[in-house]
C-alpha cells in the first residue's frame, strides 16, 4: 500500500476519524448539556405538568367541541356581522394610515439616504414599534383610549409601522445608486431626488407590502379584539364568556374563510406589481 | 469656461486617483478623454459635477469654484452641467417623458416635480428633444421596455433638457454593442455641433475618439500625459497612455468586429 495513503495516526495503519464536535471545549460542551437538563427538570416540576390534569382536561375539551358543533350562525347573526364589518374597517383604516406613516420613517431609517442622527432616530422608532406584540400594544391602547375600535386602529397602525417600516427601509437600502446620481446631477434638490430616484424603485415593494399587511392586519384585528380593541375579536370573546360555543365556532369558521380569501387576493395582487 | 487646477482625489487611504490634474477648455467641441481603467477618467468627470468630492484643487466653471459650493448654489451649478452615464441610469419604472422631464428638476419647485406639473414649455422642449433623438413614439413607454441604445438616447435627452452649458459623458457607449455604440457616438457628436456645446467624453475606444473628437486628452495614473488634436496622437503616445501591454495591443490592432 502507498505510504502516503495509509498515513494517519494509529500504529495499525488505520486513519481514525470522528466528526469534530460542534463545541470543541469538552467542559463547556458537557456543562451546557448538564445545565439544560437541570433547568428542564426544574421547570417541569414548578409548572406542575401533570398527566392526571391532562386526562381530566380531555373530556372537558370534548364537551366544548361537541357543543361547538353545529356552529350557530343565526342566534347572534347580527352581532357576528357587525363584528366582522368593524374588523374589516379597522384593518382597512389602520393598514393605509400605517403604510403612509411608515414611508417617512422608512426613508429616515435607510442608511444610504439619511444622515446618521436621523437614521438612528428612524431605526429606533421602528425597533420600538416592532418589539411590542400587537396584543401588548392592544392592552396599552385599550387602557389609554378605552375599549373599542379606536384602540384597535391605533394598535394596528403601530404594528404596521414596525413591519412595513423595517422592510421598506431595507428595500431603500438596496436600490440602485446610479439613478440617485443621475437625478442629483440634474441639480434636483434632496426631496426631488427621493421622489424621482428612490420612490419609483421601491414602489413594487411598497405595493406588495401593503397587500401583505392588509392580510396580516386582518388576522391581528381578530386577536386584538380579544383584549378589548374592537372588532370580531370582541364578539368572539363575549361568546366564549357566555359559554356560547356554537356562535364562537361560527365566528372561527367565517374568520378562516375570510382570511383564506384575503390571502389569495393579496398574493394575486402582489404578483401584478413589478 | 471650465478650468481644472491641481485637482487631487483619493478614495480612502489608497494612492490618489487624480494627482494634481490640470485641464481647461473654452471650445464648444467634443473632447475625448482616453486612458486605461483606473487612470482617473471617471473620477475626473464626477469631480466636475460633484458626484464625488475632490480632496483639493479648483474647478472653475464660468468663474465660480465648484468645489466651494454647497446646498442650493451647488444645485444651481449642477443643473448647468449635463451628464450621460455608462449604465444610462434612467429611472426604469418611469416613462420616457418623465425621465426626460426629470432634467428640469433643478429648475422647478419640489411639488411641481413631485406631481408632474411641469411648465408647458418644458414639455414642448422635452417632446422636441425626444423627436430629435428619434423616440417621439415612446413618450409614454416605461424605460425598462427600451433597448440599450434607446435608453442612452433618453439619457442624452435628459441631460440636454437641463439646458446645460457643458455636457459630460462617462463611457456612454461602453454598455452597447458596436453598431449601436457607433450610432450613439454619431448622435452625441451631432448634438455637440447643433447645440454648440463643449462636451467632455470618456472613451475606451481610441478609434472612436480619433473619429469624433476635436481634441484628445490622454490620462494615465491621474495626470494628463497627452493633450492634442486627434491627428497628433501617435502610437508612441498611446504607449505612454496605456501602460498595460495587452490593452495597448487591443487599441493598436483592434479586432475587426470591434472596430467597424
Amino acid at each position: 500500500m502507498n505510504k502516503a495513503l495509509s498515513g494517519g495516526g494509529s500504529s495499525a495503519g488505520h486513519f481514525r476519524w470522528k466528526r469534530p464536535p460542534f463545541i470543541a471545549n469538552p467542559v463547556l460542551r458537557y456543562g451546557l448539556l448538564a445545565a439544560f437538563v437541570v433547568y428542564f427538570a426544574y421547570v417541569f416540576n414548578t409548572l406542575e405538568v401533570n398527566p392526571a390534569r391532562i386526562a381530566r382536561g380531555i373530556p372537558r375539551a370534548m364537551q366544548i367541541f361537541s357543543s361547538a358543533i353545529p356552529p350557530d350562525f343565526s342566534a347572534r347573526g347580527k352581532l357576528i356581522f357587525t363584528g366582522f364589518v368593524e374588523s374589516i374597517q379597522i384593518t382597512f383604516l389602520a393598514t393605509f394610515a400605517g403604510v403612509l406613516l411608515s414611508i417617512p420613517f422608512a426613508f429616515a431609517a435607510a442608511r444610504n439616504i439619511a444622515i446618521l442622527p436621523i437614521y438612528g432616530l428612524g431605526r429606533g422608532i421602528i425597533i420600538v414599534a416592532r418589539s411590542l406584540h400587537p396584543v401588548v400594544l392592544g392592552v396599552l391602547f385599550v387602557k389609554a383610549v378605552g375599549f373599542g375600535a379606536f384602540a384597535g386602529v391605533l394598535t394596528l397602525i403601530i404594528y404596521t409601522l414596525g413591519f412595513v417600516g423595517k422592510l421598506l427601509a431595507e428595500a431603500i437600502e438596496e436600490i440602485k445608486h446610479g439613478q440617485i446620481e443621475a437625478i442629483r446631477s440634474t441639480g434636483a434638490g434632496y426631496f426631488s431626488v427621493l421622489v424621482y430616484a428612490v420612490l419609483p424603485q421601491i414602489m413594487p415593494r411598497l405595493i406588495g407590502l401593503t397587500m401583505y399587511q392588509l392580510d396580516i392586519n386582518l388576522r391581528a384585528s381578530a386577536v386584538i379584539g380579544l383584549v378589548g380593541a374592537g372588532g370580531i375579536g370582541n364578539t368572539l370573546n363575549s361568546a366564549f364568556g357566555r359559554y356560547d360555543y356554537g356562535t364562537a365556532s361560527a365566528i372561527l369558521l367565517i374568520m378562516i374563510v375570510i382570511i383564506l380569501f384575503a390571502e389569495s387576493v393579496s398574493s394575486r395582487l402582489r404578483r401584478f406589481t413589478k | 469656461m471650465l478650468e481644472i487646477k491641481d485637482l487631487v482625489k483619493s478614495y480612502g487611504a489608497s494612492e490618489p486617483v487624480l494627482k494634481g490634474l490640470n485641464f481647461s477648455t473654452q471650445d464648444k467641441h467634443l473632447t475625448a478623454i482616453i486612458g486605461s481603467s483606473g487612470a482617473g477618467k471617471s473620477t475626473m468627470l464626477r469631480c466636475i459635477n460633484r458626484l464625488v468630492t475632490a480632496d483639493s484643487g479648483q474647478i472653475l466653471f464660468d468663474g465660480v469654484d465648484l468645489l466651494t459650493l454647497k446646498g442650493k448654489a451647488l444645485q444651481r451649478a449642477r443643473r448647468k452641467i449635463g451628464m450621460i452615464f455608462q449604465a444610462y441610469n434612467l429611472i426604469d419604472r418611469l416613462t420616457v417623458m418623465e425621465n426626460v422631464l426629470s432634467g428640469r428638476l433643478g429648475y422647478i419647485p419640489f411639488l411641481r416635480g413631485a406631481f408632474r406639473k411641469f411648465p408647458q414649455e418644458d414639455i414642448d422642449h422635452a417632446y422636441a428633444l425626444l423627436k430629435r433623438v428619434g423616440l417621439a413614439q415612446y413618450v409614454n413607454k416605461r424605460c425598462d421596455e427600451l433597448s440599450g441604445g434607446e435608453r442612452q438616447r433618453v439619457g442624452a435627452a435628459r441631460a440636454l433638457m437641463q439646458n446645460p452649458s457643458i455636457l459630460l459623458a462617462d463611457e456612454p457607449t461602453a454598455s452597447l454593442d458596436p453598431k449601436t455604440s457607433e450610432r450613439i457616438m454619431e448622435l452625441i457628436a451631432q448634438l455637440t455641433e447643433e447645440l454648440h456645446l463643449p462636451v467632455l467624453i470618456n472613451l475606451h475606444n481610441v478609434a472612436q475618439a480619433k473619429q469624433y473628437a476635436a481634441r484628445i486628452v490622454g490620462l494615465r495614473g491621474g495626470v494628463i500625459v497627452f493633450d492634442g488634436k486627434p491627428e497628433e496622437l501617435s502610437d508612441e503616445h498611446l504607449e505612454k497612455i496605456y501602460a498595460d501591454k495587452k490593452e495597448l495591443d487591443e487599441q493598436l490592432h483592434p479586432h475587426p468586429e470591434q472596430s467597424r
